[in-house]
């Protein structure tokens, strides 16, 4: 009997990150040599609070398994209230998501300062292993961006 | 003319499918539209309109042209596939089946239209006949007899028969490859129907409008008219009446970044939509007034001026149960001039 | 009542306070009224307010507010929520506007009588809690509650939010009782992931992109919708592809959160009969649980939900804490 050899799922992971904690806790996490997964795909943002709704949608699209929002903790926003108003637009929008029936655990938010480096890496390669346990995003893909 | 029990429908459904592919209206969450059939599909041959005519299954809502990517530094381009098999359309109505009519007249006459054109070839079309028609319908305004719809095979269900009579060449085949299932019968049944139904299209509201109008008055007259301004106000501008119209064929043409590549694909376009018609310089027509005008001069004047007085409505009357704000070709044409009364 | 709009619409007309009417016009099939302007009184012979009256004006009132001069405009208890909504966005004039309240007995849903098995309808009228229907094809009845639309059997209320005068607004206090209006929701809150993806697959897929609900919102009130840039790799018009419906719908339905009042016009003029409601619901659950009780168009002057917030507001993990598929592992 022939097996097919399959491949070992890899996810595809987009972290926005705001560019006044989360990104420089990257950075951090970084320069201290701790580890994440190559998976992750860092996009800088000014602020968690530019993230629109349509970008964690095109994320999906476009072939990400897992997409994951980094700003600054709710008080310390480089532009005061930022934060605040992403943490109801992020909270609304994924439970919209987990209502039309997309697995809850392929979106997350979670607030990273920059002196975090240690936080940047368990939560990055926590996500991982969810996406990773969770297979590859089916319920929000775009077939004609899958490659046959 | 042959016949088939009703309870022997999906018996003659599945022989035609084991064939070739077989779209017909399928029942989903409610609605009934064209779609490809399957064991476990949701037939539905009573619902007299499906949301959608079948003009989907001859020229696609969307569908890529070709697509091109990058290989090894070079640029590949993949035309999609034209129909290359048969396939057969059952439970078209009179109006959708003229509606191809239609759509023939725009996209197999010079600069033939090869995706259209491979499917028209290849598809064979079994319509049924409407035995409660209802009061949204006006198809015999345009001459239609959706008593005895002229496709490839007619059916009429009369009691706890379908009758089936192949009217051309692939019906004729067709019924060849079904012939075990069905039995030889008689056309008076049929016949008897067929005066029913037509006693009844007499009655309905439309079925009398008067086109003339449209044949007497000149393109700028019509173009002209005062009317247009009194009735497009409570047009939203959306697209529902194109949609879901049989007749209805603008296309646009756009790309889809796929990452890996480019789709270049077609869809459907609406004239009520701001961005028709848009180019590089900007829109000639600015307002909706002008989109809304520009949708029921062509069905009722421009196309008829270039297709022998043929026009581009169907009378289906989907437009008139759909429009959100009620307005629909029945009351342009009235209030252009053609009430009966 | 029908003769009182139309009276008072004259009055107002002769005597210059206004100097158009936004109503409905009578159809020509019994039931299918369109919104129209009148602009004499001659015209208003042609005015009619029944139970197929169902659109709602205010989304008109955004360009009538542009006219010249004020425009009268019937706004039936549920529609004033959105023109409040509108003041609030500055997108209508209220200074412009002479707003008639008037009186609703619940608006009917004529693909419901035809689900009901009437077909070839000619003429509808009531008659008590029946509905009695000339069809092509004999006399046909039924009750009253069962044609009425999805979004009136569990009405917000009889109440005007925002009215110059009223005229038979005690009609429909007597109205039958509503339902939950968020019962729908919390069905599909209750089924598993699965379950509510394979119930939105069979809803969306039928999307056929005409844009009808976006068009015929008041809370869409934008010049130029995001999803008509021409700077889109996609189209608005093409269902190319089931991610583009549900991603039309979902981001949708977020433009209008905290801003959508339930008038329920996008599941009203869905061809394909998409009951997009229930997104808009879900927002509106969601927003009253999470971030306290709101509906949008009671006020002209409070924040919405989306441009305010708390210190203490729940963190986005709440929603894994909160889902059904969750609950029912623990």
């Amino acid at each position: 009997m022939q097996v097919e050899e399959k491949k070992e799922f890899r996810p595809k992971i987009v972290a926005f990150c705001c560019n006044w904690c989360s990104y420089a806790g990257a950075d951090l996490a970084g320069s201290s040599r701790l580890s994440y997964p190559a998976d992750v795909k860092i996009i800088r943002v000014p602020c968690s609070c530019r993230v629109n709704p349509m970008f964690i949608l095109r994320a999906f699209q476009r072939g990400a398994d897992g997409v994951i929002l980094c700003g600054c903790h709710p008080g310390d926003c480089h532009y005061t209230t930022g934060n605040y108003y992403a943490r109801r637009r992020m909270t609304l929008l994924f439970s919209m998501l987990d209502y039309l029936g997309v697995e809850n655990g392929r979106t997350r938010v979670e607030w990273v300062s920059a002196a975090e480096g240690v936080k940047f890496s368990t939560t990055m390669n926590e996500f991982v292993a969810k996406i990773h346990s969770l297979g590859e995003n089916v319920r929000l893909e775009d077939l004609r961006c899958k490659r046959d | 003319m042959y016949k088939i029990e009703k309870s022997q429908l999906p018996g003659l459904l599945a022989a035609i499918a084991a064939r070739e592919d077989l779209f017909l209206p399928i029942q989903k969450s409610g609605q009934a539209n064209f779609g490809l059939w399957s064991g476990d599909a949701d037939v539905d041959l009573n619902t007299l309109k499906t949301v959608k005519s079948g003009k989907d299954c001859f020229f696609p809502q969307s569908e890529t042209l070709y697509s091109c990517r990058k290989e090894e530094g070079k640029l590949a381009i993949d035309p999609a596939k034209l129909q290359e098999t048969p396939f057969v359309v059952f439970g078209m109505r009179a109006c959708d089946v003229q509606g191809l009519k239609v759509l023939d007249n725009v996209f197999l006459k010079d600069a033939v239209d090869s995706f259209y054109a491979a499917r028209r070839e290849h598809g064979t079309v079994v319509a049924l006949a409407c035995h409660e028609p209802e009061e949204t319908c006006f198809c015999k305004v345009f001459g239609i007899d959706a008593a005895a719809p002229g496709a490839d095979v007619a059916c009429w269900f009369i009691g706890e028969e379908l009758y089936w009579k192949a009217l051309t060449e692939k019906g004729k085949a067709l019924t060849d490859q079904v012939k075990e299932l069905l039995t030889e019968a008689e056309e008076k049944a049929v016949e008897e129907e067929q005066e029913h139904i037509r006693a009844v299209i007499d009655k309905l509201p439309y079925s009398h409008l008067d086109l003339s109008v449209f044949r007497e008055k000149s393109t700028m007259e019509l173009f002209d008219s005062p009317r247009w301004e009194e009735l497009y106000h409570p047009c939203l501008a959306c697209g529902t009446c194109t949609f879901v119209c049989p007749t209805c064929q603008c296309y646009d043409i756009r790309d889809f970044n796929t990452k890996e590549g480019v789709q270049r694909y077609r869809c459907w376009d609406s004239c009520m939509y701001s961005d028709f018609t848009m180019m590089a310089h900007g829109n000639m027509r600015t307002s909706q007034m002008q989109r809304f005008r520009q949708r029921f001069m062509h069905k009722l004047v421009y196309y008829p001026d270039n297709n022998e007085g043929m026009f581009s409505c169907v009378g289906c009357g989907r437009c008139v149960s759909k429009c959100p704000a009620s307005l629909n070709i029945v009351k342009v044409i009235k209030k252009l001039g053609g009430d009966a009364q | 009542m029908q003769e009182r709009l139309v009276e008072r619409a004259k009055e107002l007309l002769a005597d210059g306070s206004v100097v158009r009417v936004l109503g409905w016009k009578q159809g020509d099939l019994g039931y299918n009224p369109e919104p129209a302007y009148f602009n004499s009184p001659e015209e208003l012979s042609d005015f009619v307010y029944d139970g197929f009256c169902g659109a709602n004006l205010s989304k008109y009132m955004i360009q009538a507010g542009k006219l010249e001069g004020k425009t009268l405009v019937f706004l039936k208890p549920c529609d004033t929520y959105s023109f409040n909504q509108l003041i609030k966005e500055h997108r209508v004039k209220r200074e412009n506007t002479y707003i008639i309240g008037v009186g609703c007995k619940g608006t009917l849903d004529v693909e419901k009588m035809k689900d009901a098995g009437i077909k070839g309808i000619e003429s509808v009228c009531q008659e008590g809690d029946l509905l009695k229907v000339q069809t092509i094809y004999g006399e046909k009845e039924m009750p009253f509650g069962d044609a009425l639309l999805e979004r009136c059997t569990v009405c917000k209320g009889k109440t005007h939010q925002v009215y110059d005068e009223l005229i038979g607004a005690e009609e429909g206090e007597e109205a039958g009782p509503v339902g939950n209006r968020f019962a729908q929701v919390e069905e599909l809150e209750a089924m598993s992931p699965e379950e509510r993806f394979a119930f939105w697959q069979g809803e969306l897929s039928r999307c056929i992109r005409c844009n009808a609900c976006r068009n015929v919102c008041p809370a869409c009130s934008c010049l130029k919708c995001v999803f008509d840039s021409n700077q889109f790799d996609s189209a608005q018009k093409a269902n190319a592809d089931t991610f583009e419906e549900q991603m039309f719908h979902i981001i949708r339905a977020f433009h209008v959160a905290g801003r959508c009042t339930d008038c329920g016009e996008c599941s009203r003029v869905c061809p394909q009969r998409i009951p997009l409601h229930l997104l808009n619901r879900k927002f509106i659950k969601d927003i009253n649980e999470l971030y306290g009780t709101y509906q949008a168009g009671e006020d002209t002057d409070s924040r919405g939900p989306l441009t305010d917030f708390t210190f203490e507001d729940a963190e986005p993990g709440v929603v894994v804490e909160r889902s059904s598929g969750e609950r029912g592992k623990r």
